[in-house]
């Protein structure tokens, strides 16, 4: 039982089962960021859509009213976040940082009565097949839908940024927001836009944890990951491909370094567990060698306050 | 007019202050380090408060409070809001909780699974959870296919430590082919993070998988995955009705009513106390019916061998990984030893972390 090829394939499952809620968060997030608004909200918008749709999953027992209303969740808190910024003008940061900071206590509040309530399996898409085929199974099979919507989001967030007129438009509205305005784009519909879909994906990234991840409800239970959700769009440099390897990467080596202690390896834990972090600063070293590359997917007035001049 | 006013205002705060002190607001705080729904370690503890509550006296309880600064913070505004009794239920807040003592001489202290008592006014208690252990590890090595035990642990403490020899070497006594993994999560109370090593066990192939965390994330991967597993802490059947075996479970209420009396009516010494299934501060769940009759039976006798102490959980020879003796034949390990341990017992894999 160590490192044959049928394990494996069951330790890539794992792997990305973990990080799809990174991938959720950092793909929303990253729409939020080319269009100009940098909301460090992130971990604030998990939380209230992991209660959200714990709360909703126990009381209408639907777990596809629990999921989208998770999603909704995300977009009301994000609204707040979205008003405060494009209509009153306040700054990206100390809002994006309120907004965590009321969404943990809000979802704390909201939680009191779900704490201890065991969860509901959420079905799995496939399962037969994951077991009768040996290494791709297990890789491929057996998952929720909400993991396989997570891998083919950044594929499609790439389409909509790189081949749409919509895209465009989010680009251009991150890049110049003067020069799009004069075009006759309106430039704080797009952005509010754009916002409530960060928070739609945050609050999908926060109920995959609380419904179908480790299905209960517990204060706090994102416990730092949209922190680094956060941190994945600017390592992956604004660009959708790399957010999904970065996401795996990170979840990758957090799962490894379980496994490697269950295996036996002789390395001290305490490294192991910083091994995530310490990659993360590796690979984050490596790609922003290169400052031209950086240049071209960086949302020039990210986190900027835009207002028309009447 | 004003002036008379004056006085009974001041007079009233004299009275409302001595008051404060009088037997009839007898206040008892207690310091959780999780929530109180995480039906686990905090929830036992709060049902020990609420026994205390129905005795009739006054509790207050602090939540989630991080072992560390924000812990002295806690317990050291507890003991200024006039509460005379304060439960401090986790192994970290064992410094802070003597630290406040000292500038706080006539509030008592009661600290969880600590060995430090620096001043008159602290006393700790704790539970033998090592003999839970034991007749868990009988249990695992009977049941177990694979030869492989999963153990999820959480800080390389004497406490934890203790029990992954405990549960060993009973499981060896079975089966002597085991095989014990572990991984360590470095936290109390992380669902993602303890699943994920749950599951990580699994992989590496444990078919039972036991816990020395909080929360109930472990039994439910094992549920998920078919593997067999146990309530930590409190009965945690209804999260995992087909895999849980038993459930080892805390009960402090008949010790957490006694000291609180004793501490309202005058009587309240020093102590350090050290309960197990004999007393009832320690108990097991119900057991799966999926062990079978005789093995029930026999768990059974077990347990009350070593509650009438017939049995001891650390019974020689015990040797450490390197094969040098810890306890000789025919002896058992001294409270001294058990509750200083830090070496893994022989068929434990890997190092204890530093």
């Amino acid at each position: 039982m160590s490192l044959d090829i049928s394990f494996i394939g069951i330790l890539i499952g794992s792997i990305m089962a973990s990080s799809v809620p990174l991938i959720l968060a950092a793909s929303g997030e990253l729409i939020t960021e080319r269009s100009g608004v940098l909301n460090l909200g992130v971990e604030g918008m998990m939380i209230i859509g992991a209660i959200s749709g714990f709360a909703l999953m126990v009381i209408t027992d639907n777990l596809f009213i629990a999921i989208v209303g998770s999603m909704l969740s995300g977009v009301i808190i994000s609204l707040i976040f979205g008003f405060l910024t494009q209509s009153l003008l306040t700054n990206h940061v100390a809002t994006g940082l309120a907004l965590t900071i009321f969404g943990i206590g809000l979802s704390a509040m909201l939680g009191k009565n779900f704490v201890g309530i065991p969860g509901k399996e959420f079905p799995v898409l496939f399962s037969s097949l994951r077991e009768s085929i040996p290494f791709f199974g297990p890789i491929l099979f057996g998952h929720s839908i909400v993991l396989y919507f997570a891998f083919a989001l950044p594929f499609l967030t790439n389409y909509f940024l790189k081949k749409t007129k919509l895209g465009l438009v989010v680009r251009a509205v991150g890049d110049s927001p003067v020069s799009a305005s004069n075009q006759g784009i309106n430039v704080i519909l797009v952005r509010y836009c754009c916002i409530l879909y960060g928070g739609a994906m945050c609050g999908l990234a926060g109920a995959y944890l609380s419904l179908i991840y480790t299905p209960q409800w517990i204060e706090n239970m994102t416990a730092g990951r949209g922190w680094i959700a956060l941190a994945l769009v600017v390592f992956a440099t604004w660009s959708p491909i790399k957010v999904l390897i970065g996401a795996l990467i990170f979840g990758g080596i957090t799962i490894l370094q379980l496994h490697m202690q269950a295996i036996g390896f002789r390395i001290p834990v305490q490294f192991l567990s910083a091994l995530p972090y310490l990659m993360t600063i590796i690979v984050l070293v490596v790609i922003s060698r290169d400052s031209r590359k950086i240049k071209l997917n960086t949302p020039t007035s990210l986190g900027r306050i835009f207002y028309k001049e009447k | 007019m004003y002036k008379n006013f004056f006085r009974y205002l001041i007079s009233a705060i004299f009275l409302l202050g001595f008051s404060v002190n009088s037997n009839a607001d007898f206040k008892v705080g207690f310091v959780y380090v999780g929530p109180t729904g995480d039906h686990g370690w905090t929830f036992q503890h709060h049902e020990g408060r609420n026994a205390v509550e129905a005795a009739g006296i006054k509790t207050t309880f602090v939540e989630s409070v991080p072992e560390g600064a924000d812990a002295e913070r806690v317990i050291r505004q507890l003991a200024q809001s006039g509460h005379d009794l304060i439960f401090t239920t986790s192994f970290g807040y064992m410094d802070p909780t003597n630290k406040v003592a000292k500038d706080f001489p006539n509030v008592k202290f009661e600290h969880a699974t600590g060995y430090k008592r620096e001043h008159s006014n602290v006393s700790t208690y704790s539970a033998r959870f090592y003999e839970g252990r034991t007749l868990l590890g009988h249990i695992a090595g009977k049941m177990t296919k694979t030869n492989t035990i999963g153990y999820i642990a959480s800080f390389p403490i004497p406490e934890v430590i203790r029990g992954i020899n405990a549960m060993t070497l009973a499981a060896q006594k079975v089966n002597p082919n085991i095989k014990t993994k572990i991984v360590w999560v470095f936290t109390w109370y992380d669902p993602g993070k303890e699943a994920e090593a749950a599951q990580a066990l699994i992989d590496q192939g444990a078919d039972v998988i036991m816990q020395h965390t909080d929360s109930t994330a472990p039994v439910q991967t094992a549920e998920k995955a078919g593997v067999w597993s146990f309530g930590q802490a409190s009965d945690m059947q209804r999260f995992a009705p087909k895999s849980i075996l038993t459930s080892i479970i805390d009960d402090w209420a008949p010790y957490y009513v006694e000291r609180a009396i004793a501490a309202r009516d005058g009587t309240w010494n020093q102590q350090d106390t050290w309960h197990g299934l004999k007393e009832g501060m320690v108990a097991m769940g119900p057991y799966n019916s999926a062990m079978g009759a005789d093995l029930v039976k026999e768990v059974e006798q077990l347990q009350k061998d070593l509650a009438s102490g017939k049995v001891h959980s650390f019974t020689g020879p015990i040797y450490d990984q390197k094969g040098n003796i810890l306890v000789a034949e025919g002896k058992v390990a001294d409270d001294g030893m058990l509750a200083g341990m830090s070496v893994y017992v022989k068929g434990v894999e890997g190092d204890i972390p530093k």
